[in-house]
């Protein structure tokens, strides 16, 4: 192994790190908020990237079908709950929101013919079709148990991740696809070639990190997720709905397990069920954090990144079996470090 | 004749319908891998079957279809199941090799024949009691890979690299290439492995480049395949490529794009059934499947793997009237007779070559089964 390698090796790790670190922030959001552990996350990567090549290849993409279904299913649930309760002035809300929107989105897709729009309205179209996925599969899957403990949620997790799993198959196929290159652009570094496309991943995990330090610092909604996060009956108690929270840390998860799709899809094949890996070595980094930390999490994932990287150029056939034991002495070192609190 | 003789007549006539029905009637149970790792490969065998004939020697035949979801526990499930709720005569399946592996301790037990659309030379070699009653249509590995390594030593490859799946796919390919290479005096200079749901093999691929090779083979299947080729094409590589017949399928192609031009592989015939001479007597079976596979699922949908589906139903075709004269549907004689009709095919021409089967070789697939493909312009090119 020579220089030359090693930072080629070096650079590839630290592309696939900022995604698993983008995921393993998304992970500790939803577990800090919800206290679900959100194994679906890696869903939404598959299906941010394979509806952007749905759109690219002039198909209609199978998300919106998922998305009517959903938002058809929660209208008859929030619609029988607000008459039930004499609540006639938030029907149509409810409708536009769950059913206008995506049928709206729906038309435009079919009067726009998305094959031939400019790429950045085509990630545009993407990231609406996926991520409202996440604040409908809270509204339906977690909301209603929103009180279990966090066994039962990661049950639903598990549901929620083969259902998924399962729909992908049906929408996408069993094949993967690979989406047009955002760049064509390369530089020389020394011996070494430096893909523009690695570069606009890192540069993008970045930004959207310091995006989310700023509406977690600066805004009042981010203000609330972190109150929620430290103490839920505190929260509750200064009229911040944990409703409301779980929504918006489902919604910013999608979002980032969608923008992650879409950043690697040019690099990488996707598949229906390539998300569940990802998000996996996401989750090894966020454990690293503890599911607390935010900045040992984005690290402990591109520390994952790394390792993979170099030990599949010395042990390919065991890149896995070191990447997934590595969790093991994180997990000795944290259980010996925290006292254990039973849960409440 | 009064009423009630007329009603007697007819009730004895629907009675009677019903028995033939009952008694006459074959049931080919199926299991393959039409969802799950396995799925690129079950699918179009699934279709397939939709396209097989449902009546043999004047005989209806019944397909009962199950999915596996690739997953070994639930392919013997789901034999199990056909042989004791169905009461099948015959067991088709499964897609991959660790199923069909798992199924034949159960087709043994049941004493009913079974044909495997798995690739493993293990399906049916060392032959023993119990694979006995274990049949196969794919060509083994080892035929694909001494075509490879005859196609190297034609172009002058002195040595090369191998990187192919962390899993049974990609070891086997490596346990017959390396052993017939070496044979070969092919220097081995790399044996890399990778996950077909890797995002990234740049390690592997540097490893490959800083040994040098003349050619590099993948040992993938589908899709996934694709990825290592590309890393090295993206790192400069400029040597010979190739893949094994596990990539044949269009999905592949569009994957690859033209990173993936001039890669060389081997190949069942009917990849490339237009392009094979009139004089190949497997040109007109291949292409027959490949018309009728595609008039119901749209030009370009056809893939090597659906065409073991139809082999299977070739196979039985052949079979089956022979077992017929010996005894009827539904009992043991007749899986009996099943299976040693099946163990006498000979020279039946089918979409991947020609049967030749005897006691020792339940596959019976000679050099005609196999053709060397080159990808060209985004197609399929058969090899001169």
């Amino acid at each position: 192994m020579d220089l030359q390698i090693a930072l080629l090796l070096g650079q590839d790790g630290i592309t696939n790190g900022a995604i698993y670190a983008l995921l393993a922030l998304a992970l500790v959001l939803v577990f800090a908020v919800t206290r679900v552990i959100f194994i679906p996350q890696g869903e939404f990567v598959a299906f941010g990237a394979l509806t952007l090549v749905s759109l690219q290849t002039g198909r209609l993409p199978g998300t919106i079908w998922l998305l009517l279904a959903l938002g058809t299913v929660i209208v008859l649930i929030d619609g029988s709950i607000a008459l039930r309760d004499r609540q006639f002035r938030r029907l149509p809300m409810i409708l536009l929101l769950n059913c206008g929107v995506p049928l709206m989105l729906g038309g435009a897709l079919l009067a726009l013919s998305p094959a031939g729009l400019p790429l950045p309205v085509q990630v545009v179209l993407a990231l609406m079709l996926v991520v409202p996925l996440g604040p409908m599969i809270y509204r339906l899957a977690y909301q209603p148990i929103a009180g279990a403990s966090v066994l039962a949620l990661l049950i639903v997790s598990v549901a929620v991740h083969v259902t998924l799993i399962g729909i992908g198959l049906l929408f996408f196929g069993a094949e993967g696809s690979r989406t047009l290159a955002f760049t064509d652009i390369s530089f020389e570094v020394g011996d070494a070639l430096l893909q523009g496309q690695t570069i606009l991943v890192v540069v993008a995990s970045l930004v959207l990190i310091v995006a989310l330090y700023f509406f977690f610092e600066r805004t009042i909604y981010g203000k609330a997720l972190r109150a929620t996060a430290m103490n839920r009956t505190g929260a509750r108690l200064m009229g911040i709905s944990g409703t409301l929270a779980g929504m918006l840390s489902f919604t910013l998860a999608a979002a980032i397990g969608a923008f992650s799709g879409i950043l690697i899809s040019p690099i990488t094949t996707i598949y229906y069920d390539s998300g569940f890996l990802i998000g996996l070595k996401g989750f090894v980094g966020a454990i690293i954090g503890g599911l607390a930390s935010y900045p040992v999490a984005a690290a402990g994932a591109v520390l994952v990144g790394l390792l993979e990287s170099y030990s599949s150029f010395w042990a390919s056939a065991f890149k896995e079996v070191i990447v997934f034991t590595s969790i093991i002495p994180v997990l000795v070192w944290r259980s010996l470090k925290t006292r254990h609190v039973e849960e409440e | 004749m009064n009423i009630k003789n007329s009603i007697a007549g007819l009730l004895a006539l629907v009675a009677g319908g019903l028995a033939t029905t009952v008694y006459a009637d074959i049931n080919v149970g199926v299991t393959l891998s039409a969802t799950g790792p396995a799925a690129s490969l079950g699918i179009p065998e699934k279709n397939t079957f939709a396209l097989l004939p449902t009546t043999i020697a004047g005989q209806k035949v019944n397909y009962i279809l199950l999915d596996d979801a690739s997953d070994t526990t639930t392919a013997v499930k789901n034999t199990r199941k056909l042989l004791a709720e169905d009461k099948v005569d015959v067991i088709i399946g499964s897609t991959i090799t660790p199923n069909s592996l798992a199924m034949i301790d159960v087709v043994a037990e049941a004493e009913t024949p079974m044909i495997a659309m798995a690739a493993s030379a293990r399906i049916i070699d060392p032959m023993d009691d119990k694979r006995y009653w274990v049949f196969k249509t794919p060509q083994n590995d080892a035929q694909m890979a001494t075509a490879i390594v005859e196609h190297m030593t034609n172009n002058n490859v002195k040595t090369v690299a191998y990187i192919g799946f962390a899993d049974a796919y990609g070891e086997g390919w490596w346990n017959e290439f390396s052993k017939i290479a070496e044979a070969r005096k092919i220097q081995i200079v790399g044996n890399e492995r990778f996950n077909r749901s890797d995002t990234s093999v740049t390690g592997q691929v540097l490893k490959i480049l800083s040994a040098k090779p003349d050619a590099v083979l993948v040992g993938g299947a589908g899709t996934p395949a694709a990825l290592p080729q590309k890393s090295l094409k993206e790192k400069g590589y400029k040597g010979m490529m190739y893949q094994t017949h596990g990539v044949a399928n269009a999905d592949f192609l569009r994957v690859c794009g033209k990173d993936c031009e001039g890669t060389f592989l081997p190949a069942g015939p009917v990849l490339v059934a237009v392009q094979l001479p009139d004089s190949n007597p497997v040109k007109k079976v291949a292409l027959d499947y490949v018309n009728k596979y595609e008039a119901a699922h749209g030009k370009g949908s056809v893939s090597t793997f659906g065409a073991h589906a139809w082999d299977a139903g070739k196979l039985l075709s052949n079979a089956v009237p022979q077992a017929l004269k010996k005894a009827q549907p539904g009992t043991p004689e007749f899986r009996k007779a099943l299976r040693d009709s099946l163990e006498a095919t000979k020279n039946l021409t089918a979409a991947h070559g020609v049967f030749n089967m005897s006691p020792q070789d339940h596959l019976g697939f000679d050099q005609r089964s196999r053709v060397m493909v080159e990808i060209v312009d985004g197609n399929w090119q058969l090899v001169k």
